[in-house]
């Protein structure tokens, strides 16, 4: 029944790559993801995994080896943040269009400029749309079960996509935080072997990746692609069953915080969603019918899932921890609002872009937040959609 | 290993082999046909492949040249993405998931602009982590793929679309970088500088140390290109030639920190046999530029002499 432990996100996270056991890791060190690699390191110096650990030059070269080592027939992980993330940029895109599962733990902190390392969410929005499966984790403990899921999803026949997980830098990464760890032969059974169907090292049947795709063939492979990200909303759910039955621990697209009879909810992302249960609870026993939506999934993104979940609300702040700075919301506004749009959900919906660049973010300003949405569900009228909470005048 | 050309030609069939696109006259198939030849028929090799002429031009979906497997990711970054591999047979191998009797080589190909420029960073740090690979640049002076684009390795004065010969600039006014040093420089096991020259005898035999010598190795191979270079295809052998007799490309290795020069001319040609068959260097036999070929000569000059100094010490 379980280990207890305390550890940080970061702890969780390296004994989470611990019990995988990958074949290969290749990393660079950036603040706050640094201490994953760190303490990997050391299983590889004590001989307690199996790994190749590759110390490469950058984080461009991390996901380079990364994609070679995957390639090659072997499981590859690595870990990031921020600039890291942006650095790779370039080969996030070919390792999913490679069609490599690869999983990283991605450390959520604000992209430059100006340098700043504490957490946001623009190193993930940035990588939105490049064929990478999103989960997000409000705690130490999503950050470990995340990843723990990850390889069943990621290398599942119909997927056969990258995943990474996400957490919230300093935040999450390095609170130190309750936490329920499986044994070691769970996770291993649980996480299965690796036995890639094609590989580079395969003798028998020689392989050629990474073709010059022209006109005749691109389109065709991108709808490949994309036809594995749908496929992959049915696998997420059928791990997190399995899952729940190992541990007990549910998991879905989202998870929906006193939901049933909500009038007015706020949708967030990563450790936010802690903060926001409190401000619901207090809501609640004041009589307000509040609720939260946590998103888990963002990609594949769960449209109609989320549209239905939202439908009948009287109002919903949608919480971005990242500006899109297109004079308009954030991304996960546009993709909630869209698939209500979608889904023939008209619900008045207002954006917060919050947070940014470690901005801390209290109970205070979630509760201005729901106090808004009380005012919109009685006025029915929204002066400007696009807000921020926590920015100083 | 004794080399006979015949022999090679003939019990060791090309494993990169024909219908890739790459021009007549080009000298980087010849380079990866030998490479390849170089392999023990037993072995099973990965070719890693930076983004330029011979990956667009030998792996264009659903067709390939390369009977080895093969994996080209992106432009700079050839070499991590080999190391990657590499890793992977190392973890695979100890762990008992691969057959042990069977054996794997990893050699990357770049060309300059994958290898001297944009990809000098992959490159160093794989190099430097050790992995056992070989790393091959085929140096044809410029970013061909693109459209002949001045590198670091264009040679000063060249006249390149970026470095045009113009009525004020005439070509690239700068050095070539000497990347078979910068290579040196980071202690690996071998080092070597060739060319596809004399019955592909250097070539093959650097070839084969390259890839037998566990750790990372490296090959410069001067490989042209005559619509970078401008001269007619059926001359590739003789431009090879010129580049090795004006000592404008010398033949050497570095093994273990050792310099060993291959060969030294007997008459060592004035670089203007090299330069003149050339279009790229046409502006240098205007009148009036005569500096540029005296300028041309020191550089070759100094550079030759250095190389005997290193032998010497």
């Amino acid at each position: 029944m379980g280990i207890r432990e305390r550890l940080s996100g970061n702890e969780a996270a390296a004994i989470a790559m611990k019990q995988i056991n990958p074949d290969v890791v290749a990393a660079f060190p950036i603040t706050p993801s640094t201490e994953i690699p760190q303490y990997f390191s050391t299983f590889v110096s004590n001989g307690s995994v199996d790994t190749e650990f590759v110390a490469v030059e950058s984080e461009h070269s991390a996901m380079s080896a990364c994609v070679g080592a995957e390639a090659a027939g072997a499981r590859a992980m690595t870990a990031t943040s921020a600039n890291g993330l942006s650095f790779m940029w370039e080969m996030i895109y070919i390792a999913s269009s490679l069609r490599l599962p690869i999983v990283m733990s991605l450390v959520n902190r604000a992209v430059s400029g100006p340098l700043n390392i504490h957490n946001d969410h623009s190193d993930a929005m940035g990588v939105r749309d490049a064929g990478w499966i999103m989960l997000f984790s409000e705690n130490n403990q999503e950050a470990y079960d995340n990843l723990l899921m990850a390889h069943r999803i990621a290398e599942h026949k119909d997927v056969l996509l990258p995943l990474m997980v996400c957490q919230d830098g300093f935040i999450t990464s390095h609170s130190i935080e309750n936490i329920e760890l499986l044994e070691d032969e769970k996770v291993k059974e649980f996480v299965g072997t690796y036995h890639p169907e094609h590989y580079l090292l395969n003798m028998k049947e020689p392989m050629a990746i990474g073709p010059l795709d022209v006109q005749s063939y691109l389109f065709e492979h991108k709808y490949q692609q994309a036809e594995a990200m749908r496929n992959a909303k049915k696998v997420i759910l059928e791990v997190a069953k399995d899952f729940e039955k190992l541990t007990g621990r549910k998991y879905s697209f989202f998870e929906e915080y006193k939901m049933e009879d909500a009038e007015i909810a706020v949708v967030c992302m990563n450790s936010t969603a802690g903060t926001t249960k409190v401000v619901v609870d207090k809501l609640r026993e004041q009589g307000v019918k509040a609720g939260m939506v946590k998103i888990r999934v963002f990609r594949p993104f769960p449209a109609e899932e989320l549209a239905e979940a939202l439908g009948s609300l009287k109002a919903v702040a949608v919480m971005d921890k990242a500006d899109s700075l297109n004079a308009v919301g954030g991304a996960l506004f546009e993709d909630v609002t869209s698939g209500m749009y979608v889904a023939n959900k008209q619900v008045p919906a207002v954006n917060y872009v919050y947070g940014i660049g470690g901005r801390d973010t209290r109970e205070a300003d979630i509760l201005k937040v729901y106090s808004d949405l009380q005012e919109i569900a009685t006025t029915g009228t929204i002066d400007n959609p696009y807000r921020y909470v926590g920015l100083r005048k | 290993m004794a080399y006979n050309l015949k022999e090679v030609m003939a019990n060791r069939p090309s494993r990169f082999t024909a219908g890739h696109r790459m021009c007549a006259g080009c000298g980087a198939p010849p380079v990866a046909r030998m490479v390849l030849r170089a392999l023990r028929p037993e072995d099973h090799a990965v070719i890693s492949n930076a983004t330029g002429c011979m990956e667009v031009s030998s792996f264009m979906y659903p067709y390939t040249a390369w009977t080895d497997s093969y994996i080209h990711t992106a432009f700079e970054n050839a070499a991590s993405t080999c190391s990657g591999v590499e890793a992977a047979y190392r973890s695979l191998k100890k762990q008992g998931k691969l057959p042990e009797n069977e054996h794997t080589k990893f050699i990357t190909f770049g060309g300059d602009g994958g290898t001297y420029d944009i990809g000098i960073q992959a490159l160093s740090g794989a190099m430097e982590r050790g992995h056992d690979m070989v790393y091959v640049c085929y140096d044809n002076g410029a970013y061909m793929n693109t459209g002949i684009q001045r590198s670091s390795a264009t040679p000063k004065f060249a006249d390149t679309t970026t470095s045009p010969a113009g009525t004020v600039i005439p070509g690239k006014m700068q050095s070539r970088k000497d990347l078979t040093e910068v290579m040196a420089a980071h202690h690996l096991p071998y080092v070597a500088q060739t060319i596809a020259y004399a019955n592909f005898k250097d070539l093959y035999e650097k070839a084969e140390k390259a890839i037998y010598t566990e750790g990372p190795c490296f090959l410069n191979v001067l490989s042209p290109c005559p619509r970078g270079w401008g001269y007619p295809t059926d001359m590739l052998m003789q431009i090879n030639k010129l580049a090795v007799d004006t000592c404008y490309w010398p033949l050497y290795e570095v093994i273990d920190g050792k310099y060993v020069i291959n060969y030294k001319p007997a008459k060592k040609l004035p670089i203007e046999e090299f330069l003149k068959p050339q279009k790229r260097f046409k502006h240098m036999f205007k009148p009036g530029n005569e500096w540029m070929i005296e300028a041309f000569q020191k550089e070759v000059d100094d550079r030759w002499n250095a190389l005997l100094n290193l032998e010497q010490n």
